[in-house]
């Protein structure tokens, strides 16, 4: 962050931000909803989502950009709910059971993944979001095939009629919002679920502090320059490997949080879009793919799901289709991760160039003072 | 003379499987039907001669999309995620071959003439901006892709289309979710000197359906085309783009635009994509609207990879076999794992398959080069 900030480097450097201010707060007035209800909206995802959103951080400090394969974790996270509303743990007991039982499988993801991953160095993104595609193949079968049938299950209200297989939707009624219930402070209008707030401070100090020991400098080094990791004596493969594992057990216990605030989940699509989501989210707090602040998360969460909360009433207005909000949501969370990567890559390959440029002016200066 | 190992190493353990997987699948129907049919009275038996004509149909009707990504993997742009966008002209041109009510190859090549505009300024669009961006292109490309399926989603409820066999009956306006081509030009590649065979069935209104009919016409389309491009990769201008995706700095050392090599290859994929979808409807008989197109891409990248291509290197061979390869897959393994453990496993069977080819070659080429 060097040089004078100018208006047009502020507005370059911060356009996605800029641009999201501008539709949501044009798209306020004609969904003609309160501000009451935006307000208690918004902090109700705060708690829902943050989480799943901070589950982003650590691989974006080890360099490996946005970590699509967030959505393993986000599987891992689900089956443990699947197993703990099979043996009927009810309140924060099933949820705690949930994150206990599927935590080892979150942490094989990880690895899976991370190894993954490190074959695949420069391009880890598109790696790690089909990556999550093929897994959601195996989660179906596991899911839809041997839960039941390989798997005995215990409460046969969750299990399809034909004898195995998880229903379509799952009833998460013993463990619904036990969380957010749990400690819940009334502020005028507005109800603020503590109990998941402070879950997510814990997992914020988590972050500041883990950035101070050996293995989050490790991490920053490696994501600075893998090469001068190598040769520092920091094992490279394996401290990613590690950021990806830490990444995604929190998208195993965000996902968690997440349900427990749904109430029901779709058993089948519900871990689809746990990864856009996120990934939008700090994208438009301002973060990009190698540089990321607690900060970007919660303004990103604000930002994103203000939008997302006013626009299917204001497509609705508008158009008089409320299809129309729903496909523009779609559109935005997309367009703002398109657009977000392309400024990061446009602008990083113009700071390449610059520095070439640099580079050829100094030693033209260097050649001319010889030849004097 | 290579060895047996190199053989196996070149052409890569996934792609020895999933082709002995076919194998075994195009094997099984007669033994499905003693051991399978028999048991489960009801379930219809496996036509091989069907098969055999569905193999076909569904290799023509993919085979273009295929083609499409060949000029942007060669000219270094990696695999084209954001192929939707070609996708999305060709539906455009569809749509408005549809509503200026053309019918029959009138119908078909005008919707191509009509997509081309499209083709051109969503391919040049995205062509400028993929280099910007180079080396992130794959990426970029996926989130392009999906976000301008979403707007063209959104464009599809809001553009003044007002044929009635399109738009929504009641509300006289928006197009609808999917659009029969049947009084338009459906089959009408398919049926160009098709050769019919097997049983025939006679349906109340006349018409005759055959139980094997070889789609000449698709076929030959798609020759043409894989044609074309093998011609066109030999031009001065297909050569410049391998340069260009081979070595970009020894390409622009030799006089070549970098750039406006990279941007004529997407501009050839999109239109090749408007194309593409364009076959596709004819055979399949209707238009598909709205989040349709999200998926298309990836089938095309699965089906190209399973040939025998990689991130940066793709044939006509890797085109036509991977798409008979994938293809065949797809359309043998509902049938026969429907028929011998009863259970609709295929779905599952494909997302493995088609995803885990993809993982498979964007993993490998780091391998190759450490």
């Amino acid at each position: 962050m060097s040089g004078k900030m100018t208006p047009g480097r502020f507005l370059r450097e911060n356009a996605v931000i800029i641009i999201f201010i501008i539709i949501t707060l044009a798209a306020i007035q004609p969904s003609g909803l309160s501000l009451t209800y935006i307000v208690q909206e918004l902090l109700t995802r705060l708690g829902r989502n943050s989480f799943l959103v901070l589950a982003l951080l650590i691989p974006i400090y080890a360099g490996m950009g946005l970590n699509f394969g967030m959505t393993l974790g986000a599987m891992a996270g689900q089956i443990g709910l699947i197993f703990a509303i099979n043996y009927n743990i009810t309140g924060v007991n099933g949820l705690l059971f949930a994150v206990l039982a599927s935590m080892p499988l979150a942490i094989l993801m990880g690895y899976i993944c991370g190894v993954v991953l490190n074959n695949a160095k420069g391009r880890e993104m598109v790696t790690g979001f089909i990556l999550a595609f093929f897994m959601d193949g195996i989660y179906q079968f596991f899911v839809l095939y041997t839960l039941g049938y390989a798997v005995p299950m215990k409460n046969p209200a969750i299990v399809l009629s034909r004898g195995y297989g998880i229903r379509n939707t799952l009833n998460l009624d013993i463990v619904r919002q036990s969380l957010d219930t749990w400690w819940m402070l009334k502020i005028g209008p507005f109800s603020l679920p503590m109990a998941s707030y402070l879950v997510i401070v814990v997992l914020c100090l988590f972050i500041v502090w883990f950035k101070k020991t050996k293995m989050g400098q490790d991490m920053r080094a490696v994501g600075h320059d893998m090469a001068v990791a190598n040769s520092s004596g920091i094992p490279v493969n394996r401290t990613r490997i590690i950021a990806i594992i830490i990444s995604t057990v929190f998208a195993c216990i965000g996902q968690v949080i997440f349900l427990q605030n749904m109430g029901n989940m779709a058993t089948y699509g519900a871990h689809t879009q746990t990864a856009f989501f996120a990934v939008a989210a700090i994208l438009v707090g301002g973060a990009s793919v190698k540089k990321a602040s607690l900060a970007n998360v919660f303004v990103g969460v604000v930002l994103l799901h203000a939008l997302f909360v006013v626009t299917p009433n204001a497509g609705q207005k508008v158009f008089g289709q409320a299809m129309i909000g729903e496909y523009f949501r779609q559109f935005i969370g997309y367009g703002v991760i398109a657009l977000s990567l392309v400024l990061y890559a446009w602008r990083s390959r113009k700071e390449a160039e610059r520095q070439r440029e640099g580079l050829r002016g100094g030693t033209a200066a260097a050649a001319q003072g010889g030849a004097k | 003379m290579r060895s047996f190992k190199q053989i196996v190493t070149d052409f890569g353990w996934p792609r020895i499987i999933i082709f002995l997987f076919l194998v075994l699948l195009f094997l099984m129907p007669p033994f499905a039907k003693v051991t399978g049919i028999e048991r489960l009275a009801g379930v219809a038996s496996i036509s091989i001669p069907a098969s055999f004509s569905d193999v076909f149909n569904r290799f023509g009707q993919n085979a273009v999309f295929v083609l499409a990504l060949v000029p942007m993997i060669q000219s270094g742009c990696g695999l084209n995620f954001g192929l939707s966008l070609g996708i999305l002209s060709g539906l455009l041109g569809a749509t408005l071959s549809m509503q200026f009510n053309l019918h029959g190859a009138a119908g078909f090549f005008g919707g191509l003439v009509l997509a081309s505009p499209f083709a051109v300024l969503f391919g040049g669009a995205y062509g400028m901006l993929l280099n910007k961006v180079k080396g992130e292109e794959m990426t970029i490309a996926m989130y392009v892709g999906f976000a301008s399926v979403f707007f063209m989603s959104i464009m599809w409820l809001l553009l003044p289309y007002t044929h009635p066999d399109m738009v929504w009956g009641f509300a006289g306006k928006g197009l609808r979710t999917t659009i029969s081509v049947e009084n338009y030009w459906i089959h009408i590649l398919n049926n160009f000197l098709a050769i019919p065979g097997g049983d025939v069935t006679l349906s109340p209104m006349g018409v005759k359906t055959y139980e094997f009919l070889f789609p000449t016409g698709e076929l030959l389309f798609v020759a043409l085309t894989a044609f074309l491009m093998w011609l066109f990769m030999r031009t001065k201008t297909g050569t410049a783009m391998t340069a260009v995706g081979s070595n970009p700095d020894y390409a622009r050392a030799g006089g070549i635009s970098v750039d406006k090599m990279r941007l004529v290859s997407v501009i050839i994929s999109t239109f090749l994509g408007a194309a593409g979808i364009l076959v596709y409807e004819q055979s399949f008989g209707f238009i598909q609207l709205y989040t349709a197109p999200l998926a298309m891409p990836f089938s095309a990248i699965a089906a190209i990879l399973i040939g025998g291509a990689s991130v940066n290197k793709a044939s006509m061979v890797n085109v036509l076999i991977g798409t008979f390869l994938f293809q065949g897959l797809l359309t043998m393994a509902p049938s026969v794992i429907n028929s011998t453990i009863n259970s609709d496993l295929s779905e599952v069977v494909r997302i493995i398959v088609s995803q885990g080819i993809i993982i498979y070659a964007l993993t490998r080429k780091t391998k190759v080069t450490k």
